[in-house]
């Protein structure tokens, strides 16, 4: 029971920043852009939260300096993509390579700092009991990110500015004929989506270990964003597909507590990864990845005049 | 009684074009107007003025007597006018509902505007089903969807641009009465179209535009088609010359042919059978979207099939890509002039080489013979009157029609056994759509045997010998043209959407 309570806990934890920053991005490759830098600006979101934490003793301000930062490096992306019609995938790996020097630069001055890790705000008696820190024992970034579901589902479903962001993302040239400003819904997209992945990015510097390491999220983005073509673009299976890497995820550190030394922990470690570049490589075959792709994604607008 | 719609000496210049010259007729409230014209006569640029996609340079618009500017699509639709594109701005992944509700100019609640959409599709019986994925419905849904988005509006002044052009004959009648019932309350209505029986069948008054300019009003219903058409064209109209032709042996065979979908928006060849022979031209009528895309592909060895599913002349062709094929002596032109047909940024020289190096020997030592191209091109250019500034011009720069009628003088000089056509006049006017009809039924008359395929059903009709129809991608039995009823290809055509119907009747009441 208690080894069941302590792995679900891990699980709960290795989930979080992959849920943030796939929400994120689902958003984005709604209105039609393909951000593939999801992993450089959960590193800016990261080293952004760990300052303003570190300046501030306010681990919420944390969180919310994280969302800017993120959201402000995804604008250097908005602005090169959606106004210059630069390539959406090259622009998006060199935002992934200069995030992670962003980072490792400002992160210089941060090094070997510690905060106060930013964990649950329930009394003790809830969030550390044996039992209740199921429910109770988690950072407030935690129940956010389930929240966000919930929110960005209904966002998309139900209001007419999310009824607009798709329109956007499957067919720019009728948006823009019926008279909606595409390149301002791909703007916001893109900054939610950096803020989300900002945020994904914190929970690293913030709750799973209080202080800044160099490439700490490690690949995590990229898991986020094979979890968007898992999902086939949808909220509800984002979130299933989430447990799942996270059970993949958490099997490496309880491969061999479990018993599965009959394979080596290095082939747990690589099975998340491995089923990134699964999904990757879908996503570069889209024909064949049915009809729940955004038709728009990762084409540039191009209006004729 | 004041006219709902005025216009006074409208004029419009593009960059070395006068698109509108000093044009001016009204439009009276319940008036059912066509406004006819050849491509590039002016009637698109004159609509769009109306709708306030564009503004006119000179001249002015009245409105219900008053003179009005309309700044953009916006302020026509407050005014009460609505239009329904010819090509339409609908997203394919969302639902009808949706798709409705981005049209819309207020942010209405769903439930609302649902109730609002079945009140206008009971009251003008327009059955749709407003939960259903647009990627799921006919060509004629579609259009449904766009004129529920219209009236929705409650417009006074309705704007149809070629509507008809993608429906089927029971379709287009659907349609009519709609318009009828429309123009019975009051509603004046702008009818785009070339068609002359649909403007003889449906409309009061014509305007007929001619580069510009206005020539004629008239009275559909005590003119003739022919009539219409020559003050249209302004001159006479040639009748396509077929006598002289026998058919002689079996020069095309396809059999059992089947082809999986491309995508999931493709559709799957299934048991295709038929047989051109020589001197024969075959037609494949059906609504956009049931096959005859991938039969194209088929047919050209673009998508290889079955070794015995194709044979030419006698030798099995199936397996075979299309420059095999074109060694077979098989030559086709897709439906897609730019990107499929020519390479926009190559010479129409270099265009030539693409699919007539090896038949012609465009090739000297190894290397390409750009001077035997250049010379073919020439020759095609001259033969087809393309309008032209040599070999040498980008094939982008030229129109629509021009671009047309070279592609198929360069598989035509070529003299091949069998050519397979997709909307061979698609987009050109009516002048060169006579030419390319008269040197298709010379090839045939040299022997060829020629596969026609085509949405227009009036081209197939007058050009081939002998129709079928794919829906679904299935083909039906052939028959002579001769003896083919219109109401019968019709139903052909409408396939499985003619039997959905009570389905949606149940839907939508």
């Amino acid at each position: 029971m208690d080894f069941m309570i302590a792995a679900i806990i891990t699980i709960v934890g290795l989930t979080t920043p992959i849920l943030l920053a796939g929400l994120g991005e689902l958003v984005v490759e709604k209105s039609g852009v393909l951000n593939l830098g999801v992993e450089g600006l959960m590193l800016v979101g990261a080293i952004s939260g760990f300052a303003v934490t570190v300046f501030t003793f306010n681990p919420w301000a944390g969180v919310v300096g994280a969302a800017v930062g993120g959201a402000l490096a995804s604008l250097i992306f908005a602005v090169l993509v959606l106004q210059l019609n630069s390539n959406q995938v090259a622009t998006g790996l060199a935002l992934t390579i200069f995030g992670t020097g962003l980072s490792s630069l400002i992160g210089v001055n941060f090094t070997g700092r510690i905060v106060a890790p930013f964990g649950s705000v329930f009394p003790d008696v809830l969030a550390k009991d044996p039992f209740w820190k199921l429910f109770f024992g988690y950072s407030p970034i935690v129940y956010f990110a389930i929240l966000m579901v919930f929110v960005v589902g209904w966002f998309l479903k139900k209001t007419r500015a999310g009824l607009i962001l798709r329109a956007v993302g499957e067919n720019d040239l009728s948006a823009h004929s019926i008279g909606y400003s595409v390149i301002k819904v791909r703007y916001m997209a893109i900054a939610f989506g950096g803020a989300m992945a900002g945020i994904g990015g914190a929970y690293f510097s913030l709750v799973i270990t209080p202080m800044w390491a160099e490439k700490m999220t490690a690949g995590r983005g990229w898991i986020a964003l094979a979890l968007v073509v898992f999902a086939g673009w949808r909220t509800g299976r984002l979130l299933a597909g989430a447990y799942f890497f996270g059970i993949l995820m958490a099997l490496e550190l309880y491969a061999k507590a479990a018993g599965f030394s009959f394979l080596p922990s290095q082939f747990w470690a690589a099975m998340p990864y491995a089923m990134t570049v699964v999904a990757l490589a879908i996503i570069s075959s889209r024909g064949t990845a049915g009809a729940s792709a955004p038709a728009c994604l990762g084409k540039p607008f191009t209006p004729s005049t | 009684m004041t006219a709902r719609l005025e216009l006074k000496g409208i004029t419009k210049r593009f960059p070395g074009v006068l698109a509108n010259d000093h044009v001016g007729f009204a439009v009276q409230p319940g008036e059912i107007h066509a406004l006819l014209g050849e491509n590039g006569a002016g009637k698109s640029t004159l609509v769009k003025m109306i709708y306030g996609i564009m503004q006119p340079d000179e001249g002015e618009i009245l409105w219900n007597g008053a003179r009005i500017t309309v700044a953009n699509p916006k302020a026509a639709r407050k005014l009460g006018i609505g239009m329904v594109f010819q090509h339409f701005s609908l997203f394919e992944a969302l639902t009808v509902l949706e798709n409705i509700a981005l049209g819309m100019d207020a942010n209405i609640p769903a439930r609302e505007l649902e109730a609002k959409i079945r009140a206008v599709m009971t009251q003008y019986g327009l059955l749709l089903d407003p939960s259903r994925v647009v990627s799921t419905l006919s060509v004629g849904e579609r259009q449904r969807i766009e004129i529920v988005r219209a009236l929705l509006l409650n417009p006074s002044l309705l704007i149809m641009d070629e509507p008809t052009s993608v429906l089927t004959p029971q379709e287009v009648d659907q349609l009519f009465v709609v318009l009828r019932k429309l123009a019975s309350e009051g509603c004046s209505i702008l009818y785009i179209s070339h068609k002359l029986h649909e403007i003889k069948a449906l409309c009061d008054t014509a305007t007929i535009l001619r580069g510009g300019k206005l020539v004629d009003t008239c009275e559909p219903k005590v003119e003739t088609s022919r009539s219409m058409a020559e003050k249209m064209i302004g001159g006479s109209l040639k009748d396509i010359k077929r006598e002289g032709r026998g058919l002689g042996g079996e020069k095309l065979v396809v059999k059992g042919l089947n082809l999986p979908a491309d995508g999931p928006f493709g559709t799957a060849l299934k048991d295709i059978s038929f047989t051109v022979r020589a001197g024969e031209i075959f037609g494949v009528a059906g609504v956009a979207g049931n096959g005859q895309n991938a039969l194209l592909l088929a047919l050209s060895g673009e998508e290889p099939t079955a070794r015995h599913a194709v044979t030419v002349n006698g030798t099995e062709v199936g397996h075979m890509r299309a420059r095999d094929r074109r060694g077979q002596g098989v030559s086709s032109v897709p439906e897609e002039r730019n990107g499929h047909a020519a390479v926009p940024v190559f010479t129409l020289a270099d265009n030539a080489i693409l699919t007539a190096r090896d038949r012609l020997g465009m090739v000297n030592r190894g290397l390409l013979d750009a001077k035997a191209a250049r010379t073919y091109a020439g020759e095609v250019i001259e033969a087809f009157s393309v309008k032209a500034t040599g070999p040498g011009a980008m094939a982008e720069s030229l129109s629509g029609g021009n671009l047309q009628k070279y592609i198929m003088g360069r598989e035509i000089l070529q003299k091949p056994q069998v050519l397979v056509v997709s909307q061979p006049t698609w987009g050109v006017d009516a002048g060169a759509a006579a030419a390319i009809h008269q040197a298709l039924v010379d090839l045939a008359a040299e022997g060829s045997a020629i596969v026609v395929i085509s949405q227009d059903l009036d081209e197939l009709l007058s050009l081939c010998d002998t129709l079928a129809v794919i829906n679904g991608g299935r083909l039906s039995t052939p028959m002579a043209v001769s003896d083919a009823k219109i109401d019968e290809i019709g139903l052909l055509m409408g396939g499985i959407h003619g039997e959905q119907t009570p389905g949606e009747v149940a839907h939508a009441v």
